[in-house]
This record gives structure tokens, C-alpha cells and sequence, in this order.
């Protein structure tokens, strides 16, 4: 059984960590990992930076900007991650958008995420059709899990599709809007949660987007096996001793 | 061979939807609606009515002749500058005013470079009544300042992008974030034939209206509505696929996109997609677009604001990759020279991004015997700066 799929069956509200790679300094990468994991994190979303990231908000996007500015690419996160599982147990997400995706070239990124221990992505930007139609197969060669990502307006019908295809867990975001904003969970979002609840789909479901705190956290666990946090915890980061500021962080949510 | 859009949303390997999730609704809605919207009847009469009485279409098509003794072809020049606002943007900016209206939706957003778009479409906000929010680079806000003005005077709110480069690109990722944020009740108004699809193939027909009169006006004054060249300028390459649109598949016609060398094609200040780009994702489409081997998007240069983006439209790409358009750049010194020269011969002052297209000109060998249309994009005031500058005026 892959990493992701025993993680869900033996734990509940999961808390799951995304940071960008290279941020805030070029080698913080797995250092980064090893502190979150010793600190409680159940699961690692490491975001391969890119120049134009629609989906996030202004402190994702400054932090890949760090990051390219620092010299980070696809080639060099694949070098930093080489002795990642001799370290890290916990199951490892790469999150980015697929243009630097294409660049590397879809199969050898696979390869690469197998070869290293990856256990799977998360491409906002990559169509379900085209995943289906040109990916899928590599993805289930290199036993690479795809998350694919619901939100409030996502209808039923593709909420089934997308659980028939997904291999991990699904991604539910708490509303229609780019990352780094606070969740507000009002009738409607409580309305949307219980809809997918009752769908009894077959995968998991993480909350993300706008979980900051543990209040944050611990709310969206009534509704999913987990959440996700993403902003908060880059924004937390110094560049002084950066496992400091990862346990400083982590203090809140395992105190 | 197709060249225009597939069931899939592609031109040949170009194309596509490459959006995050919480874009699927937004243009899966505008991807089942648009067709029926556009093709019903009164829409194409409220669309004509608009062009005709508000925008001041059909726009002329005038042989220049002083031009064409100086090339030595019969030189026709397609004027989008006559149009309301000063540009063929507002073709495109009309059509999705009322798609939107069709649609329900209560709030537009745009995003602009020079700010042509940006004016477009507060332009028809201000005409029916709609909340509308421009985005544009902060480095484009200080350099385009009256065209900033105008869309303020109109009612628009101007929202500065500070991300990255502070330009065109940014705007847009400005722009989509918004429509994420607000996916029921805003209308996005892309300016030009990029994003996701069916904006590519959208915003195309809604600018084909150049070509569609063009063959009539050919007819008219040559007795053949196919030319032997129809040359455009290339940023984004709305105009340009407005003028190809109906000649694609006149496989007679030789279709020229003349894209902006910026400094020159190897200087490291260029705009000139097909000589540098690669084949990617950008904004929501796969196309040719400026990029490292790593994927991230390069900043493009160019001295035309209109024409400073690091991609083409699919379509582009596809027309590109079939051979079916010839895609070609001219630099910086050779677009304002190519102004300057329209100016003295005809008395027309061009807007940058359409000197581009002239100036491929003087590159181009003739006969005498040659038609050629030339689209004339856009005026020249906006650029008055830009040429008093550099001609010392």
C-alpha cells in the first residue's frame, strides 16, 4: 500500500503542510520537511515555483518569486530531494502548474518523482481531460498519485468523475478563491461541505485554502479526514534558522 | 487542413482549457453559451446595430497611394484607427458587452497593457451601465497615464498589478485571480485572442468583422475579394487574426504576422514569440510562448506596449506550425521610421503596434501588379511620446 493511501487509514485530521521550494533560502528544502515531520505534520505539499501562479495569492507568489530568484528549478529540486526518504517517512505531494511540468517533460518528471520518493501532485492548472487522456498512464507507471481539487461550484457530476479518477485523497477547497485568505465558514461553505459528506465518495477529502490557525484547522476537520495549510505557514517562515520558525509554527497546531 | 477550432477547444495541437478548478465553472458556463449567444438573431443585430451607429463600422478601406508608388504595390490599409476609441479592441469589447449582459452578469473586469483594451472596455461599461475594474501593470499605469485618465473618467476603477514584472502579464494574472474570487456574477473581458478556450476563438470572431468587410471592400474597388498578401502586427494578435479570419482559408492569400523584435530578435529586449518561443502554457492556453528551460515565463520587450507579450494566441501557433502564416518581427527603429513615413506620405499618424505590420514593407519585393491590405490597428496619439521622443519633435 502506497504512503498516502496507509496515512488515511490509520489517522484522522490529518494536517497537511504546502511550502515552496527554495524559500526562504535556496537549501532549505529538506531541512524543512525533516522539522515538520519531526514537529507532527502528517503530510508534505512542497510547491515547485513558477513565474505566473494564477491560483495563489500574494504570499505564495512572493515566496516562488524568492524562490526563482534564488536560482530554484525543477532540475535542482530533483537534485535536493535525492536522499529525501532516508530522512522523511511521511507521504510527500509536489504542488506546482503544469508549464514547468511540460518543459521537464511529463514522463521524466514522473520518473524523477519515483525515483526519489514522491508520492504524488497537485497541477491546478492540468486539465482533467488532458489527464486522463495523456497522463494518467505515466502517472500509475511511476505509482504517482494525482489530487485533483473540488470547490463550492464544482457540480455533483464532476465531483463523481473526479472521485473515479483520484487515487489519494481530493482536495476540497472551502471557497471559490485564491490562497492566502481566511476561512469563513458560513452556511453556505457548512451547506457545501455537508453535500460532499453525503456523497459517500469513495477517496478521503482534505480541506485547504484559508485554514490559518488551529481554530481554522480544527473546524475544518469536522467536515474532511484533514486540512491543509499553505500561506500561513510560508508567511511564518524566517530566513534566520529556519527549522526555529517551523517549530515555532508547528508549536500551535501539536502544542 | 482545419484551421480553425476543434469539439475539444483546439487548433492542432494548440489550445485547450488549462485553468485551476475554480475557473472551471466560469468558462465552462461562457463554453456551452457562447455559440448560441453569438449565432442568435438579435444578438447579430444588436452587435451590427452597435458597430455601425456607436463604434463608426464599416471602417474604410482606402488605397494609399503614395504608399503603394513608394513599394511599388497597390497598398490598401484596413482602418481600425477610425474606429470609436481608436482601435479595432473595441469590436471584441462590444461583443462580449452584450455576451456578458446574455449571461447575467452585473461586475466586468479587464486587463490592459497600454490601456486600448482597458479603454474598450470601460468604454461599453459606461455604455450599458456596468461596474468595471481594469487591471494594469503599476509600471504600465505610470507610462500610459492619459489612457489611465480616460478609463477613470468613464467610471472604471484602475487597479494597479504589483506582482512580478508589473506589466501586461501580471495584469492578467491579476484579472483571472479576481474572476476566481468572484465566480457567480463578473464577466471577464479578455483583450485579446489568448486565455482559455473559447476566448481564443471568441474574441477571433468577434474581431473577424475586419476581414468580413475587407472582401467586400476589395470587391468593390478591385473586383477580387482575395489580395495577394494581408499583413497584421502580432502581441497577443487580435487584430491580426481579425484581419486573417475569412482569408484562412483562401489558401491564395499570403497571411503575414509581424511580430515586435523589440531591440532585435537576439538583443535579450524582444517580443518576437515565434523566432524565441516554445511551444507551453500560458494564461489558460497551450501555445508558443517566450520561456527558460525551466519553464518560466520571460518577460518580453518591446517599445509598442500593444505588442509586449510573451505569447501568441493558439490559433496563432497553429497557422504558424502549419505554415499556413508567414510569422515575421521588425524592430523598434524600423516600426517608428515606418510611422513617421505613413505620417509624411498619406497623413496618417499609426499607433506603434500597427507601424509593425508597415514596416515589414520595405522587406517585401513587388512587382507593381500586387494587392496588398495592410491592417491599420490603431491611431497614433496615444504613442505621441513615444515618437517625440525618439524623432526629437
Amino acid at each position: 500500500m502506497n504512503r498516502i493511501n496507509k496515512l488515511f487509514q490509520e489517522k484522522k485530521n490529518i494536517l497537511s503542510i504546502y511550502y515552496t521550494a527554495g524559500y526562504p533560502n535556496l537549501g532549505d528544502t529538506v531541512a524543512i520537511a525533516e522539522e515538520l515531520e519531526r514537529s507532527g505534520a502528517d503530510l508534505l505539499e512542497i510547491g515547485f515555483p513558477y513565474s505566473d501562479p494564477v491560483a495563489d495569492g500574494p504570499v505564495i507568489q512572493a515566496s516562488s518569486k524568492t524562490a526563482l530568484d534564488g536560482g530554484m528549478t525543477l532540475k535542482l529540486l530533483f537534485e535536493q530531494l535525492k536522499d529525501l526518504r532516508k530522512t522523511v517517512n511521511i507521504p510527500v505531494l509536489l504542488m506546482g502548474y503544469v508549464n514547468p511540468m511540460l518543459q521537464y517533460g511529463v514522463e521524466n518528471f514522473c520518473k524523477s518523482c519515483a525515483e526519489v520518493g514522491v508520492d504524488g501532485c497537485i497541477v491546478p492548472d492540468l486539465p482533467m481531460v488532458e489527464y486522463e487522456e495523456l497522463y494518467s498512464g505515466v502517472f500509475e507507471a511511476n505509482g504517482l498519485t494525482n489530487i485533483f481539487l473540488v470547490t463550492p461550484q464544482t457540480s455533483t457530476e464532476r465531483i463523481r468523475k473526479i472521485d473515479g479518477l483520484s487515487n489519494g485523497f481530493i482536495y476540497l477547497l472551502s471557497s471559490s478563491a485564491t490562497t492566502g485568505q481566511n476561512l469563513q465558514v458560513s452556511e453556505n461553505t457548512e451547506a457545501y461541505f455537508s453535500r460532499i459528506a453525503e456523497m459517500k465518495l469513495n477517496n478521503p477529502t482534505m480541506i485547504g485554502f484559508g485554514i490559518s490557525s488551529k481554530e481554522t484547522f480544527d473546524k475544518a476537520c469536522q467536515y474532511a479526514n484533514g486540512a491543509i495549510i499553505g500561506s500561513a505557514f510560508v508567511k511564518s517562515l524566517k530566513s534566520g534558522k529556519v527549522t526555529d520558525s517551523v517549530k515555532d509554527f508547528m508549536k500551535t497546531f501539536k502544542p | 487542413m482545419n484551421y480553425f477550432v476543434n469539439e475539444k477547444g483546439y487548433f492542432g495541437d494548440f489550445g485547450g482549457a488549462y485553468i485551476p478548478e475554480m475557473l472551471y465553472p466560469n468558462v465552462e458556463e461562457l463554453r456551452t453559451n457562447y455559440l448560441k449567444i453569438i449565432e442568435d438573431e438579435d444578438f447579430q443585430k444588436e452587435f451590427h446595430q452597435l458597430l455601425k451607429d456607436y463604434v463608426g463600422r464599416p471602417s474604410p478601406l482606402y488605397l494609399a497611394k503614395r504608399l503603394s508608388q513608394r513599394y511599388n504595390a497597390n497598398i490598401f490599409l484596413k482602418r481600425e484607427d477610425l474606429n470609436h476609441t481608436g482601435a479595432h479592441k473595441i469590436n471584441n469589447t462590444i461583443g462580449q458587452i452584450l455576451l456578458a449582459e446574455r449571461l447575467g452578469k452585473k461586475r466586468i473586469i479587464a486587463e490592459t497593457g497600454a490601456g486600448q483594451h482597458g479603454v474598450a472596455t470601460a468604454t461599453v461599461c459606461a455604455l450599458r451601465g456596468l461596474e468595471c475594474v481594469v487591471y494594469m501593470g503599476e509600471i504600465d499605469i505610470q507610462r500610459q497615464a492619459p489612457n489611465v485618465a480616460r478609463m477613470k473618467m468613464l467610471g472604471a476603477t484602475v487597479v494597479p498589478a504589483t506582482s512580478g514584472s508589473k506589466t501586461l502579464k501580471d495584469a492578467t494574472n491579476e484579472a483571472m485571480r479576481d474572476w476566481i474570487n468572484n465566480p457567480i456574477d463578473t464577466h471577464y473581458i479578455i483583450g485579446s485572442v489568448v486565455g482559455p478556450h473559447p476566448y481564443p476563438d471568441m474574441v477571433a470572431l468577434f474581431q473577424s468583422i475586419i476581414s468580413e468587410e475587407t472582401k467586400k471592400q476589395l470587391i468593390e474597388q478591385t473586383g477580387n475579394d482575395q489580395p495577394d498578401y494581408v499583413l497584421a502586427c502580432v502581441g497577443g494578435g487580435s487584430n491580426a487574426m481579425g484581419m486573417f479570419y475569412h482569408f484562412i482559408n483562401d489558401e491564395n492569400v499570403k497571411l503575414v504576422a509581424v511580430e515586435a523584435a523589440g531591440k532585435g530578435v537576439d538583443s535579450g529586449h524582444s517580443a518576437a514569440t515565434t523566432s524565441l518561443g516554445k511551444e507551453g502554457v500560458l494564461h489558460g492556453s497551450r501555445s508558443i510562448l517566450m520561456q527558460t528551460e525551466d519553464g518560466q515565463v520571460i518577460e518580453p520587450y518591446s517599445v509598442s506596449a500593444g505588442l509586449d507579450y510573451p505569447g501568441i494566441g493558439p490559433q496563432h501557433a497553429h497557422l504558424f506550425k502549419t505554415l499556413r502564416g508567414e510569422y515575421v518581427s521588425v524592430t523598434d527603429d524600423e516600426s517608428l521610421q515606418a510611422g513617421l513615413l505613413l505620417t509624411q506620405l498619406e497623413g496618417i499618424i499609426p499607433a506603434i503596434e500597427s507601424a509593425h505590420a508597415l514596416a515589414y514593407l520595405e522587406k517585401m519585393k513587388f512587382t507593381g501588379k500586387e494587392n496588398v491590405v495592410v491592417c491599420l490597428s490603431g491611431r497614433g496619439d496615444k504613442d505621441m511620446d513615444t515618437y517625440m521622443k525618439y524623432f526629437g519633435l
